[in-house]
């Protein structure tokens, strides 16, 4: 193992981690405005609103992501009006389709954890409140969706790390993430071992930061519930 | 229809390889779960402590990562090793062994999860009937324990035979000539990105959807006899 390499190169590695770590924050806020939407549509009764939600899921989690990537990356340039059109100068770069293609996806799978939560919401509860005379969306904003989150939490910090590793892929599109760099490096210097080792040790490292993240933020948001101890 | 160029029966030959690559990685990946549930279950703390680098560290990798990492390596190891041996020169491993191999270890990690959650599932009094009628350790967890292991894991296996039919997109990277990377050529040839990718998307779900059905004809066979929780 040499050492010396990934020394060197470390400041590098550590670049390439705060595109990564650009891309999952940008791709999971976006996510998680698409995801709230599409989760109220696909619980409600009305069919047209229920349906489309249900193909968007549907379709982005049924797709592998590498799928999704090259459809916005690649497919869209085989459009010309698009190309022709003023959005063409978002769309034709690597970093904007990378963030539309994760976006998309995570929102599809949040969607599905958010609705999770939403049926789980105790039935008295939401009955509690019609019987105080709150209209539907009152109902949702004061009882079902802070419980829904706080129900759907731990999933979501799963989603999170799913996504966190997901990013990676935006290697494949030209993208200088934390694997993009890695590869890059190995291209020069010929020793996988050691840089994919050092790539390795930094994704576990932000995977171990985020699922502290949600463990502190589980037992604050769950503390009126007191000390579950089984 | 949708003119695919004469490219339909390579997308559908891609199709089979994605097949085949799951396949492979998933015998692979029940054999290292078994193994590494049964380990992180074990007396002695080596096999649990094992099981738990194990999970740990491929559960917290990108998969992408894996199968890079598995690739590049195995070559770089069994080049090494033929070095030694006398062997002049560069041992490549073939993407479809290094796909297998790397799929074959993120789903084992994952499965290790579910059928430990299976095997402390089987209520520890039928171990115990199991002990009194005189039947030994091995015998209890052949004939007691795994068929019921068996029907509880099936669910989470099931969701991660989805996520491994993904994740085969990953080894196109890699060179292997399944669905992805026959859609790439062939979008190299006709210059039509869209229809291909979209061609391919819809085979990933038509896969998708062919598998959960068998899935939710295997739990209800494997459920034969219980009676359902109700509702």
């Amino acid at each position: 193992m040499n050492l010396e390499v990934i020394l060197a190169n470390m400041p590098k590695l550590l670049g390439g981690a705060v595109l990564t770590v650009e891309l999952v924050i940008l791709a999971l806020a976006i996510g998680m405005v698409l995801a709230l939407p599409a989760a109220l549509m696909r619980v409600s009764r009305r069919t047209w609103l229920a349906w489309p939600a249900h193909a968007y899921i549907f379709f982005f989690r049924g797709t592998p992501l590498l799928v999704q990537i090259f459809l916005v990356y690649y497919g869209l340039s085989q459009f010309g009006w698009l190309r022709d059109s003023a959005l063409w100068t978002i769309l034709r770069e690597p970093y904007w389709c990378a963030i539309i293609a994760f976006s998309l996806n995570t929102g599809a799978y949040t969607a599905e954890i958010l609705r999770g939560g939403i049926q789980a919401v105790p039935v008295g509860e939401v009955e509690a409140a019609r019987a105080l005379g709150m209209s539907t969306a009152l109902v949702y904003r004061h009882v079902v969706l802070p419980r829904a989150f706080r129900i759907a939490l731990p999933a979501y910090g799963n989603e999170v790390i799913l996504m966190l590793k997901g990013s990676a892929l935006a290697s494949t599109i030209t993208l200088l993430d934390l694997t993009g760099m890695a590869r890059t490096i190995i291209a020069r210097t010929y020793m996988p071992v050691e840089i994919f080792f050092a790539a390795g040790v930094i994704y576990m490292a932000m995977t171990y930061v985020i699922v502290r993240a949600f463990a502190i933020a589980e037992r604050r948001l769950n503390r009126h519930i007191g000390n579950l101890r089984a | 229809m949708v003119d695919f160029h004469g490219f339909a029966d390579q997308l559908l030959l891609g199709a089979l390889t994605t097949l085949r690559l799951a396949l492979g990685a998933l015998v692979v990946g029940l054999g290292l779960g078994l193994i590494g549930a049964v380990a992180k279950l074990a007396a002695s703390p080596l096999p649990r402590w094992i099981a738990d680098i194990y999970t740990t560290v491929v559960r917290g990798l990108p998969e992408l990562l894996v199968v890079l990492i598995v690739y590049f390596g195995a070559s770089g190891l069994l080049t090494a090793v033929a070095g030694s041996l006398g062997h002049e020169g560069f041992v490549e491993v073939g993407p479809y062994a290094a796909g297998v191999a790397a799929l074959g270890l993120t789903f084992g990690a994952y499965a290790t999860e579910v059928f430990r959650g299976a095997i402390l599932a089987v209520p520890q009094g039928q171990r115990e009937a199991a002990q009194s009628l005189g039947m030994g350790r091995w015998l209890t967890f052949r004939r007691v324990v795994l068929p019921q292991v068996w029907r509880i894991a099936l669910p989470g296996l099931g969701n991660l035979f989805l996520v491994l039919l993904k994740d085969t997109s990953l080894v196109s990277v890699i060179g292997l000539e399944e669905l992805m990377r026959k859609s790439a050529i062939a979008v190299g040839f006709t210059k039509e990105p869209f229809t291909f990718y979209l061609a391919a998307a819809f085979l990933y779900l038509a896969m998708t959807i062919v598998t959960t059905a068998i899935l939710r004809r295997a739990e209800r066979a494997a459920a034969r006899g219980m009676r359902e929780a109700p509702a």
